[in-house]
């Protein structure tokens, strides 16, 4: 069996659970200012996620191990390449780790707004930037020999990548939306507004993606190497997009976010698949591209891995929804049982 | 490359690495800690002790998120700044690290929100077999990570094979004896951390009579882990420190600030010296002769071998360069961790004895002196974590490759600004989490009704599907 292109798609696989899952938790974040009121709806809001994103975060965690064991050239050039992005997006996952935390420890006004703001900024940051990040990757880096980065800033802030941030956070922004939709309870404002923010974002995130494929498409020769049957992909997630729509006018809550998911996973797999067998290609010329055969660890370690991969990935999978069933249920919004004097405090 | 760069990168790790290791052995032991009050709980029946477990489970959640976010940076940081260690070595110290994530990380961050936030909707033996997977998974995260660095340190299992170390043996890596000595001596290290912090909490409300039997309850728990924590902190630091002289004599040498070889019939211990680094000698020192053989080979006439030798030994190896490490900051870092280890000891045993005579919860001094006490492993784990960092400088990976030559080839500026950006978050963070242990910890516990103001459990509808509630 190939190992090496193995790990590649179990990566791509870490990808597309990470988006699929911290995309969610990243959009409720940047939807709170526009959907809560008061204190009462901030709350629901960020207890829509609560049990959830420490779990959600682990994928991104996971993806950077793997690459580390499997494709530790990959790693090193990619994150030494990137210094700043990455720098960025480690902050931002710290102030947002702790805001969700320590936002609930006292009860004063302006302690709550300073942990929202940073929690917001915190999810902003990384949304954006793991756009970006992907945009980069299917542009290409200018790795010269041994994997060492040679460009600058600008190598990699482009109109292309640029646009490769928007649209992620747009379309977390509308994956946020639709999973409110399931979380919370129906008979709310809040759940009503949720929809309205699904139509509204979900119009930009369109705009954006439709966009991001046609510069894709001109500039990076994104699709151009695809052979027929690879235009399956992103051709699925084209009609998962326009079945969001559908879905959202139909009030369809479940297969609202189930198409959702499916658009960020589909888009995933459609870079990566645009990518191999490269990892990382190199703007300086061919010879310095990074792919699965250059990049990769030895055959021993890489069947190592799929060997702890193979056991820990189901038992991960399997407890990770299990936690997602014992919290299924939807969250209150406006009776609130408990609790009644801290959120009068609140109100503001 | 620039000087600066790798200085930069070397300060920007060493001191991510601190800031994440106070708040990594507290989780480590604070987990255990609280697996035994809540199975307390739940063997007595007691609703009581399981309000006293989710007090310090709210601590815990506090320190917990932390060492999380931090972690986090950790994962990234050896890509970032040290690409040419990276791809050196990825084959074998990537393994641990993916299975420390694979068989940890999602474990222990599923499971305490389940045990948190699951609290009321699932049957009590679940909730509790929760609490254990956490605990279990903080040490199978703290077994793999050390793992990773010992085989930095004690390099097996593996080959050079075009400018890689290759992994030939899995199973030689996962028994390197240097893993498993320092993770006992880690662990033990993390009871410490949390059962001075518990006893310290506890100290502080039986002084001012607050929920006397739990808080005596916690106090006793706390402190039989402490006991328990401190002798296995000093047995496996023993047992360590011998090895180190067969495995890294450089290292030794340098705690020891033993710069020539001794000539007489045994080899002395220092007990107080000024090593010169520049002078290759010490300025000063204050011996006790006999001693040194003793600690290091039980017996009074072995000898090691001093740094001036090693010096000229690993010249011939690896060709022209200064591989003593900086002696004086290792020499005072073990003595301070050996003397602070002692202190940790000393004080469980008073306290054990006050016990004894029935006066432990009413000893107005002693419940004083325990609120300095957590300091003190805080302290004694970063002293360890010098001494056995720095002390095993210049090597990145011992005898294979050097720190200056394992960093990334990256502008001066990015190192600057992240490392300045690194050090107002973390300094921050520390405040934080300081702030809201001591606030969290000297309100005490509340009643029922209120206590949920701190992390609260989501509000859930009860819609057309029921919520299940425990013992409904």
């Amino acid at each position: 069996m190939d190992y090496a292109a193995l790990w590649f798609w179990i990566v791509t696989a870490c990808f597309a659970i990470y988006f699929f899952l911290e995309g969610f938790d990243f959009g409720v974040d940047l939807l709170r200012p526009f959907l809560a009121r008061n204190e009462r709806e901030r709350k629901a809001l960020i207890n829509t996620i609560g049990p959830f994103w420490d779990g959600n975060e682990v994928w991104v965690i996971l993806a950077a191990g793997a690459i580390f064991a499997t494709f530790p050239l990959w790693y090193g050039a990619l994150l030494t390449g990137l210094y700043p992005l990455f720098t960025l997006i480690l902050l931002a996952l710290i102030g947002r780790g702790v805001a969700f935390e320590f936002r609930a420890q006292v009860d004063h006004r302006h302690w709550r707004v300073f942990w929202d703001v940073t929690s917001f900024i915190g999810s902003f940051i990384p949304a954006f930037a793991w756009g970006l990040i992907m945009a980069a990757l299917v542009q290409g880096l200018p790795i010269g020999q041994a994997g060492v980065y040679q460009g600058t800033l600008t190598s990699y802030i482009t109109p292309f990548t640029l646009f490769g941030g928007l649209t992620t956070t747009l379309l977390f922004m509308l994956h946020g939306a639709t999973f409110l939709l399931l979380r919370l309870d129906t008979q709310s404002g809040l759940h009503a507004r949720a929809r309205s923010a699904a139509l509204f974002w979900g119009a930009f995130a369109t705009v954006a993606v439709l966009g991001f494929v046609y510069l894709g498409y001109v500039r990076e020769e994104l699709f151009r190497s695809f052979g027929l049957s690879n235009w399956v992909l992103p051709a699925l997630a084209a009609l998962t997009l326009a079945g969001i729509w559908l879905s959202l006018r139909l009030k369809r809550d479940g297969l609202s976010f189930a198409m959702s998911s499916l658009t960020i996973v589909f888009s995933v797999v459609t870079v990566f698949l645009g990518l191999f067998p490269k990892v990382l290609p190199s703007t300086l010329g061919a010879a310095y591209d990074l792919t699965i055969r250059n990049a990769a660890s030895q055959p021993y370690t890489l069947y190592l891995m799929t060997i702890v991969g193979g056991i820990f990935l189901p038992l991960i999978i399997g407890y990770q929804a299990w936690n997602y069933y014992v919290f299924r249920h939807r969250i209150a919004v406006d009776e609130p049982k408990i609790n009644q004097e801290i959120i009068s405090h609140g109100t503001d | 490359m620039d000087f600066s760069t790798l200085e930069l990168s070397r300060f920007q790790f060493a001191t991510t690495s601190i800031f994440h290791f106070f708040f990594v052995p507290f989780t480590v032991g604070f987990a255990v800690f609280i697996a035994l009050l809540q199975t307390l709980a739940f063997v007595r029946k007691s609703d009581d002790l399981e309000r006293l477990t989710r007090f310090f489970g709210h601590l815990f959640f506090i320190n917990f998120v932390v060492g999380v976010v931090t972690g986090i940076v950790q994962e990234f940081q050896f890509g970032m700044n040290w690409q040419v260690f990276s791809n050196f070595v990825g084959n074998i110290f990537g393994v641990p690290l993916a299975l420390e994530v694979l068989m940890a990380f999602f474990l222990e961050s599923t499971f305490l929100g389940l045990w948190w936030f699951g609290k009321d909707r699932l049957p009590s033996w679940l909730n509790l077999s929760f609490i254990w997977l956490v605990a279990i998974g903080t040490a199978i995260s703290a077994f793999w990570i050390i793992i990773a660095n010992a085989w930095m340190q004690h390099p097996v299992g593996y080959e050079i094979l075009n400018g890689q170390a290759v992994l030939t043996s899995f199973w030689a890596v996962m028994t390197n004896p240097k893993g498993w000595q320092w993770f006992s001596h880690i662990f033990a290290g993390g009871l410490t951390v949390a059962a001075f912090f518990v006893m310290a909490v506890s100290g502080y409300h039986l002084r001012r009579k607050h929920e006397i039997p739990l808080f005596k309850t916690g106090l006793h728990l706390a402190l039989v882990l402490a006991t328990l924590g401190s002798l296995g902190v000093v047995a496996s630091g023993h047992i360590q420190g011998q090895s180190a002289v067969r495995d890294q004599p450089m290292k030794y040498a340098a705690f020891s600030a033993l710069w020539d070889t001794p000539e007489g019939g045994s080899m002395p211990e220092s007990l107080i010296a000024l090593p010169s680094n520049a002078q290759n000698r010490n300025l000063f020192s204050l011996e006790v002769p006999y001693l040194g053989s003793f600690l290091a080979f039980d017996n009074l006439y072995q000898k090691a071998q001093g740094m001036n030798e090693l010096q000229a030994e690993m010249v011939k190896m690896y060709g022209p360069g200064n591989y003593i490490p900086p002696v004086w900051p290792v020499y005072w870092a073990f003595r301070i961790m050996v003397g602070l280890g002692g202190i940790m000891l000393l004080t469980a045993l008073w306290g054990l004895w006050l016990w004894r005579k029935g006066k432990l919860e009413t000893a107005k001094g002693y419940l004083i002196f325990l609120l300095i006490m957590p300091l003190v492993p805080h302290l004694a784990n970063f002293s360890g974590f010098v001494t056995t960092e720095i002390g095993r400088q210049p090597w990145v990976v011992q005898g294979l490759l050097l720190t200056k030559d394992a960093v990334s080839p990256l502008p001066v500026a990015y190192v600057i600004a992240s490392l300045v950006a690194f050090w107002i978050i973390y300094l921050l963070l520390i405040g934080l989490d300081v702030f809201l242990l001591t606030r969290t910890a000297r309100a005490g516990m509340h009643p029922p009704d209120t206590e949920l103001a701190s992390v609260p459990a989501p509000d859930y509808t009860l819609g057309s599907d029921p919520v299940k509630l425990k013992g409904s």
